[in-house]
C-alpha cells in the first residue's frame, strides 16, 4: 500500500533502524572526522583548525609502531589466507556433495572451530609452537590460526554455492561427452567463478583484521590489528585516527575492486551480444 | 555412434529395474522401442517414467536386467558413449556460453578446432530456427528459444536415440502446442528414435507412436495411442488417458468411451441426473451422477444436444451398445 498512509509502526522501525546505521557508522565517521585533525588538535573534539598533518606525520618515522611493515604482513597473510580458503574450501565442498562414511562428524569437527573463542585457539597454537620448540611467525603459526577460522566459514559458503548449484549442468556436460575433469574446468569452475570470488574476499578480510587468533602466534613481528592495538596504548596524537582512516578507505577500495571485477565479469558475458538484448 | 538422417536405434529394456534402498522405482519392466519410432512414457509423477529415461541416458545406474541400444548391451556405458542425448527438464544450458558455444560444447570436448565447431553449431542453431540469436546468453532467451537452442546442442553430437524429458512442460500453452508441431517435424526430417517422458495423455496421443502407460514402477500397457484409447487393458489406463467411463458391473469392470454414450438410447441402460455440463464449442461435456460409478462423463454433439437441451439437475436415462463397453482386467 504504497499510497495508503503509514501507521506508527512504519515510524517505530524506521527510527530503529536509523539508531542502528548511526550506532553501525557514527564511530567510523567521528575516527574519519577526526583524522583531519590541525597539528595543534588532540585526540577529542574540538576540531583545532583542519589539515592532512597526520597523514602525513603517518607515513614518516614512529616513535613507536611499524605501520608500513605490519600492513604490507596483513597483506602478503591475508592473500594467502585467501587463496588457500578457495582452494581448500572448494575441494572439501565437491568431498561433501558425496556421502562418505564419517562425512557427519568430519563436517561437526571442521565447524567446531568456529565456536571455540579464538583467543583459545590462538594460546593453544602458541603453546603447541612453544612445546615443539618451534618459532611461531606470523607466516607460520599464525597463518594456521588464520586458516583455523577462514576455512569452516569458507566451507559453510561453498556448501550454500552448491546447494543452489544445479547437478543438471554436470549432467549435461556428461551427456556431451565431457570427462570428469573438462566437466569441472569448462562448466563447474566458470559458473562458480563469481561466487568463488566472494569466498576468497571473506578469507581474506576475516584474515586481514583477526586479531585474537593472531594475538598468540605471530611472534616477534606483528600484523596490522595488532600494530594498531599496540598504538592505541603508546600513540597519543591523531596518527592513529589517520591510520584508521586509510586501513577503511583500503578496505573499501577492495569491495569495490571486486564489484567492480563482477560487474566486468558479467558485462563481457553479456558484451558479446552488442546490447542485442 | 555417428548416425546421419534415417539412422535410429532400437532399444531394448529387459527386466529392467531401479531400485533406492527398499524403493523399486522401476519394477522389472520389459520394452522394445522400434528404431525410428517416437515413443512417450507416459505416467503420474512417481511412476518410475523419469528413472527409466535417465537409466537409457546412463545417468542412473541400473539396479538389475539388461538395457540395450542398437544390438549392445549398455548398462555399464558412460552416456557419450551409448549414441544418445539427452534434453532435460529444465535445459540445463550452460549459462556462461553463448548458444553458439553451448551448441559447440561437445565438439569442443572432442577437440574440434574452435573454426569448424563454431560453424557446425551455427548449421545446427539454423535447424532450429535459432541462426539469428546465435551470440546470445540462455539468460537473454525465452522458454522456448532456451529449448530450441537445448534441441541443437543435443542433436550435434547425431544420436540414434534423443531423450527429452518433459520437454514442453515449461512452457506456456500456446508455445506448448508449436514446440509439439516443431518435435514431430524434426522426428520426420531426421528420422532418430524419440523418448519422451510426459504426465500429459494429449501430448502423447498427439506425437507418439508408440505410448507406454506406467503405474508404480510398472507397465501397463504399451501400444499406438489408437489402440490404447480403444482397447485399454486396465482401469488406470482407461482412466489416465482419459475420455473414458469405468463402470462396475456384473462381469466385472468395463470400459466406455465418453462420446460413445448415449443419451435415451443403446442396448444397456442406466439412469443418471445431471451434475454439470459445460460448453466445449463441437461438443458439451456432461458430468452425471450415476448409481455404481463415481463420475460419469458424457460428450454429446453440440447440435445434438441443443436439440433437447437438459438443465442441471434433470434426470437423464443414458445407454451404450454391447460393442461399446470393453472389458477391462482387474
Amino acid at each position: 500500500m504504497p499510497s495508503a498512509r503509514r501507521g506508527l509502526s512504519f515510524y517505530l522501525l524506521a527510527a530503529f533502524f536509523g539508531l542502528f546505521v548511526l550506532f553501525l557508522y557514527g564511530p567510523t565517521v567521528t575516527i574519519l572526522v577526526l583524522s583531519f585533525q590541525g597539528p595543534e588538535g588532540g585526540l577529542t573534539f574540538p576540531m583545532n583548525g583542519v589539515s592532512l598533518h597526520w597523514f602525513r606525520n603517518l607515513f614518516q618515522q614512529q616513535a613507536v609502531g611499524d605501520f608500513g611493515g605490519s600492513f604490507r604482513r596483513s597483506l602478503a597473510l591475508g592473500l594467502v589466507v585467501m587463496v588457500l580458503t578457495v582452494l581448500f574450501s572448494l575441494l572439501a565442498g565437491f568431498a561433501f556433495r558425496r556421502r562418505f562414511v564419517g562425512s557427519n562428524a568430519l563436517f561437526y569437527l571442521t565447524v567446531a572451530s568456529l565456536i571455540v573463542p579464538s583467543i583459545l585457539v590462538s594460546l593453544g597454537i602458541g603453546l603447541l609452537f612453544n612445546i615443539l620448540g618451534l618459532e611461531p611467525t606470523w607466516y607460520g603459526s599464525a597463518m594456521g590460526a588464520h586458516l583455523t577460522w577462514t576455512l569452516p566459514f569458507g566451507l559453510l559458503i561453498v556448501f550454500a554455492i552448491f546447494n543452489r548449484f544445479n547437478p543438471a549442468y554436470e549432467e549435461a556436460a556428461r551427456d556431451l561427452g565431457a570427462t570428469p575433469w573438462q566437466t569441472v574446468r569448462h562448466v563447474v569452475l566458470p559458473i562458480l567463478l563469481p561466487s568463488l570470488i566472494g569466498v576468497g574476499m571473506s578469507g581474506f578480510t576475516l584474515s586481514y583484521d583477526e586479531f585474537a587468533r593472531t594475538l598468540m602466534t605471530a611472534g616477534s613481528f606483528n600484523t596490522l590489528p595488532l600494530e594498531i592495538y599496540g598504538m592505541t596504548t603508546n600513540v597519543t596524537t591523531p596518527v592513529l585516527y589517520a591510520l584508521g582512516s586509510l586501513t577503511t578507505v583500503f578496505s573499501f577500495t577492495i569491495i569495490g575492486v571486486v564489484l567492480m571485477t563482477l560487474a566486468g565479469l558479467r558485462r563481457r558475458r553479456l558484451g558479446r551480444t552488442g546490447g542485442a538484448a | 555412434m555417428t548416425t546421419g538422417p534415417g539412422a535410429g536405434t532400437t532399444v531394448e529394456l529387459v527386466k529392467l529395474t531401479k531400485a533406492y534402498g527398499a524403493t523399486v522405482a522401476v519394477n522389472a519392466i520389459d520394452l522394445r522401442i522400434a528404431a525410428g519410432s517416437y515413443c512417450c512414457l507416459l505416467g503420474p509423477s512417481g511412476c518410475g517414467k523419469t528413472s527409466t529415461l535417465r537409466m537409457i541416458a546412463g545417468h542412473e545406474d541400473v539396479s538389475t536386467g539388461d538395457l540395450l541400444i542398437g544390438d549392445r548391451v549398455v548398462n555399464d556405458e558412460p552416456p557419450a558413449a551409448r549414441g544418445t542425448a539427452m534434453m532435460f527438464q529444465s535445459y540445463a544450458l550452460f549459462p556462461h556460453l553463448d548458444c553458439v558455444d553451448n551448441v559447440a560444447f561437445s565438439l569442443k570436448m572432442k577437440g574440434v578446432p574452435v573454426e569448424e565447431r563454431r560453424r557446425k553449431a551455427r548449421e545446427m542453431l539454423d535447424l532450429v530456427d535459432m541462426g539469428k540469436y546465435a551470440a546470445r546468453l540462455p539468460a537473454q532467451l525465452s522458454g522456448g528459444q532456451q529449448q530450441r537452442v537445448a534441441l541443437a546442442r543435443a542433436l550435434i553430437t547425431r544420436p540414434g536415440v534423443l531423450l527429452l524429458d518433459e520437454p514442453l512442460s515449461a512452457l506456456d500453452p500456446f508455445l506448448r502446442d508449436r514446440m509439439r508441431e516443431e518435435l514431430k517435424r524434426l522426428h520426420r526430417e531426421l528420422g532418430i528414435t524419440f523418448i519422451h517422458v510426459t504426465h500429459s495423455q494429449t501430448e502423447a496421443m498427439a506425437l507418439a507412436d508408440l505410448v507406454v502407460v506406467m503405474n508404480q514402477g510398472r507397465i501397463e500397457q504399451a501400444g499406438p495411442p489408437r489402440e490404447l484409447f480403444n482397447r485399454p487393458h486396465t482401469a488406470f489406463v482407461a482412466r489416465f488417458i482419459g475420455g473414458h467411463n469405468v463402470i462396475r458391473s456384473a462381469d466385472g469392470l468395463r470400459a466406455v468411451r465418453a462420446d460413445r454414450v448415449q443419451l435415451g438410447g443403446g442396448d444397456l441402460r442406466t439412469d443418471g441426473t445431471v451434475r454439470a455440463l459445460e460448453y466445449h464449442g463441437t461438443s458439451v461435456h456432461l458430468s452425471l451422477d450415476v448409481a455404481g460409478a463415481d463420475d460419469f462423463a458424457v460428450i454429446v454433439d453440440e447440435a445434438r444436444f441443443y436439440d433437447a437441451p437438459l438443465a442441471i439437475g434433470a434426470p437423464v436415462q443414458i445407454g451404450w451398445n454391447h460393442a461399446d463397453a470393453h472389458p477391462l482386467a482387474s
